[in-house]
């Protein structure tokens, strides 16, 4: 077996009466996207926020890369903060700053890199995503789906080796859906990093992750490539895909997935 | 344009305080910015109540300098350092009295020329004084009757 | 039911009070220094600095200048008619500039400063809180307090005690106005005694002051709003609205009580 990359072991978390995440037993494995799906307010953001720390699990152990992320030191946690980008769900981008310096603020606070390296690098990626001719726009001055790409753009900005996607997708009109998908799994194919995704776009983002957990009521209830959740047996899984495609007569078609 | 509005307005801000600031310190503190203008002269009282540090030093009603500190000598008398300004020529035989402005006001320190061709140099004792005149003390004199 | 239990145990719930307003005290001293020593941290922030001075300082020039103006006046018509009836109105500007210097420039000036700046940087900090902009700048390696409360803590700790300095003398020629041109006292007179009562020691004593309520008005206006998510009355926008709330409140009850404690000290 595989050594897995980042690895949930029977983690609980409550906030007050509200308890989210009850034994949740996760794996993720390194080079891979692994997407999580499940009900809204199931506690998936929750999850990612484990991993990257900005929240604390109440027992239960996280390993990253082996090394529970409680013992870890503060020099240690900060290399994985460096390692880890994560997107907000609600974008989180600075309303104070435009454009242009909320992609570069990671590198200009954390690199010592030059303003001309910044700016070709913001440039650059701000190219990829379709985002051309706003860098002196604020945050409130776009719209929704315009605010997602750039919240990925400052994510991706820092060629990190692990990414954590919020609803990366949510809000964003099909054809830009398609291209954030492209872009994930070219980023993959290309530098090889490892992704977790919490996303409803079911079957879209089969094709491009490895891995398909589905977490409800605060426990993994299915763990395994998209293969196999189309053929999972479980009632509790087999509601949740059929309830994504009321209406919609056609199934996951495991074929059809990009190939590598 | 908006960079340079910010900078015009810290700019007159910081003129701004800067001048208050600048008026409150020398002005009204006494804050010495050349503290070689003057020089340092001592002199015994037997008492100053009622003088404080910083009050002005008289010589024919005209400010010649301010009390630096004061304190307690070891042979029970009140030791005043008094800091006079550069020009003002001392000397030796000078009297140093505490005078008060009006009835109730503050008190200050005065002194009377002398003729003597000794000069007095920083750190010298005036060695002549007069302690402050006190007021009850007269007035229940006058009224016991024993002046 | 937490009624209850007081009304159960009214030992228990005290001493769990007693134990929050101690943790809270805590935690506002470690956010104080914690800031404070980022203050210092290479590269230093000089920009951001600047901005913030803009914000504090510049844009509270007219509102220093008018409360000083009126504060000052104020001073000169009831001090004149206080010490007239004494007949010494020739003591006037000596009331009126160490009541200023020593006392009204320095508290007035911070009670004005938190209602113009403190409540909004407790609702700036609030609102970055709650959209998760200070989670981002967490999982972007970038510390939150060096990033957005250091450099207004410095740019507090600046411009304080140059609004105060401005209050005091708009505050003395307020009391000049009052006090010689509205009533007749000799401006000459007024202006001396300014010059023979105000010791250095006044006026040190009131930048102590000014740059202590700097530190105390940044450190808990940014403090409410950076733990509006810890709220339990509410969440979101009326997290954020509680925050600014009790951010003036708290600053500005806790600017008079450490008035109080530095004056007894400075005296």
């Amino acid at each position: 077996m595989r050594e897995p990359f980042i690895q949930f072991k029977n983690v609980f978390k409550s906030f007050g009466e509200n308890h989210v995440l009850r034994g949740t037993e996760l794996s993720i494995y390194k080079g891979e996207i692994t997407t999580i799906i499940g009900k809204s307010g199931g506690g998936k953001s929750v999850l990612l926020k484990h991993i990257i720390g900005l929240l604390e699990q109440d027992s239960g152990t996280i390993m990253f890369e082996g090394r529970p992320i409680s013992d870890m030191k503060k020099a240690e946690r900060k290399a994985l903060k460096r390692k880890c980008s994560y997107m907000f769900q609600g974008t989180a981008l600075f309303d104070s700053l435009t454009i242009f310096e909320n992609i570069a603020l990671p590198l200009k606070e954390t690199t010592r890199l030059s303003d001309s390296e910044i700016d070709r690098r913001v440039k650059d990626k701000m190219d990829q995503l379709d985002l051309n001719d706003i860098d002196e726009k604020y945050p409130s001055q776009l719209s929704g789906g315009m605010k997602k790409r750039v919240a990925l753009a400052r994510a991706l900005v820092t060629d990190p080796e692990t990414v954590l996607f919020d609803e990366p997708t949510t809000g964003l009109d099909p054809i830009r859906k398609k291209s954030v998908h492209e872009m994930i799994s070219n980023y993959q194919q290309k530098f090889g990093f490892t992704g977790v995704v919490v996303s409803h776009d079911i079957p879209d983002i089969f094709h491009i992750s490895q891995r398909v957990a589905m977490l409800d009521e605060g426990r993994i209830l299915f763990e395994g490539s998209p293969e196999k959740l189309a053929q999972s047996s479980d009632p509790a899984v087999k509601e949740f895909i059929q309830g994504l495609y009321a209406g919609n007569d056609t199934c996951i078609q495991p074929d059809k997935k990009v190939d590598k | 344009m908006k960079k340079k509005t910010i900078e015009t307005s810290v700019g007159i801000f910081f003129l701004l305080g800067l001048i208050c600031v600048g008026y409150l310190t020398i002005k009204l503190g006494k804050m010495e910015l050349l503290s070689d203008n003057s020089y340092m002269v001592k002199a015994k009282f037997k008492s100053v109540s009622g003088l404080k540090q910083g009050s002005q030093i008289e010589m024919a009603g005209v400010k010649i300098g301010a009390i630096d500190s004061i304190s307690l000598d070891k042979d029970d008398k009140a030791l005043v350092k008094m800091k006079i300004k550069k020009d003002i020529v001392l000397t030796d035989d000078v009297i140093a009295s505490i005078k008060t402005s009006g009835l109730i006001g503050d008190k200050y320190i005065s002194i009377s020329p002398g003729g003597s061709d000794i000069i007095l140099k920083s750190g010298d004792t005036i060695t002549e004084t007069e302690s402050a005149i006190d007021i009850e003390e007269l007035i229940s004199k006058y009224i016991f009757g024993k002046v | 039911m937490s009624q209850i239990s007081v009304l159960i145990n009214p030992i228990t719930a005290l001493g769990k009070w007693i134990i929050f307003i101690v943790q809270e005290m805590g935690r506002i001293a470690i956010f104080f220094l914690k800031s404070f020593c980022l203050m210092f941290s290479r590269p230093f922030q000089i920009k951001k600095i600047f901005q913030q001075i803009h914000f504090i300082g510049a844009k509270s020039i007219f509102v220093i200048c008018l409360t000083g103006a009126f504060t000052g006046m104020v001073l000169g018509l009831q001090g004149y008619y206080t010490l007239v009836k004494f007949g010494s109105a020739g003591f006037l500007g000596a009331v009126v500039a160490l009541s200023l210097i020593r006392e009204l420039g320095p508290v007035l000036a911070a009670i004005m400063v938190t209602g113009r700046a403190g409540s909004a940087m407790a609702a700036e900090v609030g609102i970055m809180r709650i959209s998760e902009e200070i989670d981002a700048l967490d999982t972007m390696d970038i510390n939150p307090l060096r990033f957005l409360i250091s450099p207004k803590l410095a740019a507090a700790l600046i411009s304080m005690p140059l609004l105060t300095a401005l209050f005091d003398v708009v505050g003395i020629i307020g009391g000049y106005v009052s006090g010689s041109v509205l009533l007749g006292l000799s401006g000459g007179i007024y202006f001396t005694r300014i010059e023979t009562s105000v010791e250095m020691t006044d006026v040190s004593g009131g930048f102590i002051k000014s740059f202590v309520f700097a530190a105390v008005i940044v450190t808990i206006c940014c403090f409410q709003g950076y733990y509006t998510h810890t709220r339990k009355e509410g969440f979101g926008a009326k997290g954020v609205s509680l925050s600014t709330t009790s951010a003036v409140v708290m600053s500005c009850v806790t600017i008079l009580i450490t008035d109080y404690v530095l004056t007894s000290f400075l005296l």
